[in-house]
């Protein structure tokens, strides 16, 4: 059933309004409680989408479409599916657990902070659900703002640096994108993505224009090498916006691949296919391999995402249901281990103000209720079978194994991999014997730290144990993409260099005398 | 020539701004409370906008010399309205800068009537009237600020480089009456006409246009006619600096969208010299903002930056470029001059400019000062949902349609070029400590606040709520591509 409410409009300007709201309310308490308040109201309302959800249906529910700007013929156009429904609720619970965590911890500019934080939850939102693609655009450059204000004012020392390093790739690489969009729009005549997939535009025109939108999603994800800016955004970023940082926005990435360039430009994605999924197997090995040897806790963590990221891109790009499903139900399994894991050394450092490896040892015995959710995360995180981790990747690498048996067994290392640096990083902070004094000090999570980890890991094991009750909502969907990839080109688009031809045939016709 | 008999409700705005100035000039001998010559020229402004928005014939009065169409009027619109900002500006800095409180309201309308004659002239001898004063106006209120040297030295090299660029710009109008024997903009669209009789002199057509291109390039400071910008912009008092930035770029970018539109018929070899133009002044005027370490030198080398963009859509040469190229300059009306605003608040009363380093920390002295200023610095850099974005959207839409996706490719990569230095400013204002020795805070007026708040919410209220704006854009072009 589909109620007559607006109600994805609804979830991503409730954070909006609330953030406009924060900015005026008085007193630090007030204004936490508010925020809180109105996060978990969003997390609630985009819980309604769970309860109306159709089954079983490929396309897109719960749309929206108005007149946004007639002349120019951009729309108001919004729209969920199975591809998006569970990014947009690990958005909206992101989001309530990192103001739970940041509870405490954030001194100075609180309400800036709340401010920036709730403005970040709308434009994640957006991003996820437009389906116009200048409205797509505008959520997608709005999501900059907040974000580079959160590592830039409440992050670690490098952070200007890393901050503008940040708005500076995102920026430079989604520039070209603007472009391409016009051109798409010059071709098709609208903005419209719906009626954008339904043409098939002629290949040149189509690698064209996936470089274009590619690099922008390219750097986001990031894919190797355009991820030198996530170590240092991840690092020098505040626990909360490392958390949204790693757990929603580089699956911006990973999404954009999929909701445009896998569906808009189906021919170019399949030459594509060798290229991008050398990269993201060099992502994998790299990633990982990097985290290996790092000393501070949350740059190996940061690398680990460039790993797991590589892996989404690795399933998105085997190009069948499986290897899709796989990919997006593991875009959710990674934004809730990697959140947690970030979630979990925010917690530590508060507590020791450190992040180095070495300074740690024997944690275990002081905070075991610490030591036992790291490990937990961690096991989820490297892909323990009965948790979350385990389906999507065992999903992406069995769709990869179909579309290409070299890619699958790349991408195996990877898995390998995984599990030595995170268990290296749980045996050198919580085995051995407690060899630093001043860690013997050191308090266990208090109820409101444990509440904000209780919900991820609640949803490990019901994504472990129960994975279709999601891959039955993502499913339909997936093969929808792959249906449309696999179509011949029915009726191939004239190329631009025609159009342009034409235009200056009618323009030189009206100049004869 | 006939001169046909004035339709007076069409001119109602100009004969208000003129009069207006001859009265502040009078009174300016006779009153004491130089506050009243602020009030005075201000009721004048919104006089004349109240003649253009509610006098005006409905349909375009087609006169020899003017045109009062849709154009025209949207175009008077901005102008007006800088013109009401900047007298806010001044109102209680004026004092700052000049004894000759008179002579600066007086010399603003003169310079106001000189940008409305210049953006409805529909002949290039009002064209070249409305140009000349404007510029003359200028001259002298950049050379306002007695006590700093730069302000006469701005005011000189103004002067004379303006002198030389108007020489180019008569000479292209002559160059363009011996090709075509008029120097009425309809008739010059008619005498190239496919069907007309052939001109005999018609290779003099492109020569002077290109002169014509110097002499407003200079003037809406295009590379490489852009020598003066830096220096002006810095040594002229602030709410002057404001004002023309604005001001005089809108008008003359409107007179050069009336040249060129009466142009169309010709095969326009100039348009692939508008999109070089665009190309160099985007690329250089933001590698050298990017080395400024003063806030109005920074802003100066932008606005280069930004009349690139802005001759993109000039260059696309189709109605969605030149809508694009319309909303652009209104949008760069507000988020320009409110940013010389929040300039001017950060200002200390002594001095003429602020540096990088005076605003360091601002945010924890001047929240709300800083959060305005950051709007601006983000529209100007084209992040949406703001007015900026979208004017970036619309001249690159222009471009592409017209097949010069390269052009726009070029746009795009430029504004994340000019995102460093807009960053920087926020970088200083909210995430670096407080200065060593703490700057005083100079208290900010209720008429500066005005312009800000007024600026900041046309910067974000022309991103959101288009429709009003783009549906007269779309009208005032409609009326140009006959």
């Amino acid at each position: 059933m589909n109620p007559n409410i607006p109600l994805l409009s609804v979830i991503t300007f409730l954070p909006l309004a609330g953030a406009l709201v924060v900015l005026v309310l008085p007193g630090a308490r007030l204004q936490k409680w508010w925020a809180l308040i109105i996060s978990l109201a969003t997390f609630l309302i985009s819980c309604l989408l769970l309860v109306w959800w159709k089954n079983g249906a490929a396309g897109m529910q719960f749309m929206e479409r108005q007149p946004w700007i007639p002349q120019f013929n951009i729309q108001y156009l919004m729209g969920v599916d199975g591809l998006s429904l569970f990014l947009v609720l690990l958005t909206t619970l992101l989001t309530v657990l990192v103001l739970l965590f940041s509870w405490e911890g954030i001194e100075h500019r609180l309400k800036s902070y709340l401010f920036l934080m709730l403005l970040l939850e709308a434009g994640m939102i957006g991003v996820f659900l437009a389906l116009d693609l200048v409205l797509f655009y505008v959520f997608w450059e709005l999501t900059l703002v907040p974000m580079y204000f959160l590592i830039g004012g409440w992050g670690g020392p490098r952070r200007v640096y890393a901050a503008i390093k940040f708005f500076i790739y995102t920026m430079a690489a989604s520039a070209l994108m603007l472009i391409a969009i016009l051109v798409l729009y010059l071709n098709g005549g609208t903005f419209d993505l719906l009626a954008l997939q339904a043409q098939r535009l002629a290949p040149n025109l189509q690698l064209w224009l996936f470089i274009a939108f590619g690099l922008a999603f390219a750097v986001k994800v990031p894919l190797f090498p355009f991820h030198t800016w996530l170590p240092d955004a991840h690092v020098e970023a505040p626990t909360g916006g490392s958390v949204i940082l790693a757990g929603v926005l580089l699956k911006m990435g990973t999404y954009g691949f999929l909701r445009f360039c896998l569906t808009l430009f189906p021919d170019a994605t399949r030459r594509a296919v060798p290229w991008v999924a050398a990269l993201a197997i060099i992502g994998i090995i790299y990633g990982a391999l990097v985290a290996l040897s790092q000393r501070d806790v949350k740059s190996l963590v940061a690398y680990s995402s460039v790993a797991h990221l590589g892996f989404v891109v690795l399933g998105l790009f085997a190009l069948n249901a499986q290897g899709i499903a796989g990919a997006t139900l593991q875009m959710v399994n990674h934004g809730l281990s990697t959140g947690a894991l970030f979630l979990l050394v925010g917690m530590l450092y508060n507590r020791r103000h450190t992040r180095i490896l070495d300074d740690y040892g024997g944690l275990w015995k002081q905070v075991p209720l610490f030591g036992s959710l790291f490990i937990l995360v961690a096991l989820s995180s490297a892909g323990l079978p009965g948790l979350n981790g385990f389906v999507g990747e065992f999903n992406i690498l069995l769709g990869a194994f179909q579309a290409n048996k070299v890619f699958a067994i790349f991408g195996t290392f990877g898995i390998v991999l995984g599990a030595w640096y995170l268990l290296a990083a749980v045996r050198q902070m919580l085995h051995g014997p407690l060899t630093n004094a001043e860690n013997a000090e050191i308090p266990d999570l208090r109820w409101r730290e444990v509440l904000t980890l209780a919900p991820i890991v609640v949803l490990f094991f019901v994504i472990g144990l129960f994975p279709n009750l999601f891959l039955d909502k993502i499913n339909p969907s997936a093969q929808a993409v792959v249906d449309a990839l696999q179509t011949p080109p029915a009726v191939t688009q004239e190329s631009t260099l025609y159009v342009q031809e034409s235009t200056l045939y009618v323009m030189a016709l009206d100049r004869l005398p | 020539m006939t001169f046909p008999t004035p339709n007076l409700a069409a001119l109602a705005p100009l004969i208000i701004l003129v009069a207006a100035a001859i009265v502040v000039l009078i009174a300016d001998l006779m009153i004491r409370a130089k506050r009243a010559l602020g009030w005075l020229s201000l009721i004048a402004v919104l006089g004349a906008l109240a003649a253009l928005l509610f006098l005006r014939p409905a349909a375009p009065e087609m006169q020899t010399m003017a045109l009062a169409d849709g154009l025209g009027r949207l175009a008077s619109f901005g102008i007006l309205i800088a013109a009401g900002l900047a007298i806010l500006l001044a109102f209680d800095r004026v004092t700052d800068f000049t004894t000759h409180t008179g002579g600066y309201y007086a010399l603003l309308l003169v310079a106001t009537a000189g940008m409305v004659v210049l953006a409805e002239a529909s002949d290039f001898l009002t064209l070249f009237l409305g140009l000349e004063i404007l510029s003359l106006a200028l001259y002298i209120m950049v050379g306002l600020y007695r006590r700093d040297l730069r302000s006469g030295e701005a005011s000189l090299k103004y002067f004379l480089l303006g002198a030389f660029a108007t020489g180019f710009l008569l000479y292209g109008i002559a160059l363009i009456y011996g090709a075509s024997g008029t120097t009425n903009l309809v008739a010059l669209a008619q005498a190239i006409a496919p069907l007309s009789v052939p001109l005999p002199f018609a290779p003099l057509l492109p020569i002077g246009v290109g002169l014509l291109l110097v002499g407003l390039g200079f003037k809406v400071a295009l590379v490489p006619f852009h020598m003066w910008t830096p220096d002006v912009y810095q040594g002229a008092p602030t709410p002057v600096t404001a004002f023309m930035s604005v001001g005089t770029k809108l008008a003359a970018f409107v007179a050069l969208i009336r040249v060129l539109a009466s142009l169309t018929s010709y095969e326009r070899p100039w348009l692939l010299a508008l999109a070089v133009l665009a190309a160099l002044s985007m690329t250089l005027g933001n590698l050298a903002a990017l080395r400024q370490s003063s806030l109005k030198r920074m802003l100066a080398y932008s606005s280069i930056a930004h009349a690139g963009y802005v001759l993109i859509g000039l260059a696309a040469s189709n109605p969605a470029g030149t809508q694009g190229a319309l909303y652009y300059l209104l949008a760069y009306t507000f988020m320009n001059l409110g940013a010389f605003g929040a300039v001017l608040a950060m200002q200390r009363p002594d001095l003429n400019d602020v540096t990088m380093e005076e605003i360091t920390g601002l945010s924890a002295r001047r929240p709300a000062l800083a959060a305005i200023m950051t709007i601006f610095m983000f529209s100007l850099a084209g992040i949406p949902p703001l007015a900026g974005f979208f004017g970036k959207l619309y001249v690159f839409k222009g471009a592409v349609d017209a097949g010069l996706a390269w052009l726009a490719a070029i746009g795009a990569i430029n504004s994340a070029i000019a995102a460093v230095y807009y960053l920087r400013v926020t970088v200083a204002m909210y995430m670096s400590g407080t200065p060593a020795q703490p700057t005083r805070v100079t208290p900010i007026s209720w008429p500066l606040w005005t312009v800000l708040a007024i600026a900041a919410v046309a910067t974000v209220a022309l991103g959101l709520w288009q429709f009003p704006w783009l549906q007269s854009i779309s009208m005032a072009v409609a009326a140009i591509a006959r």
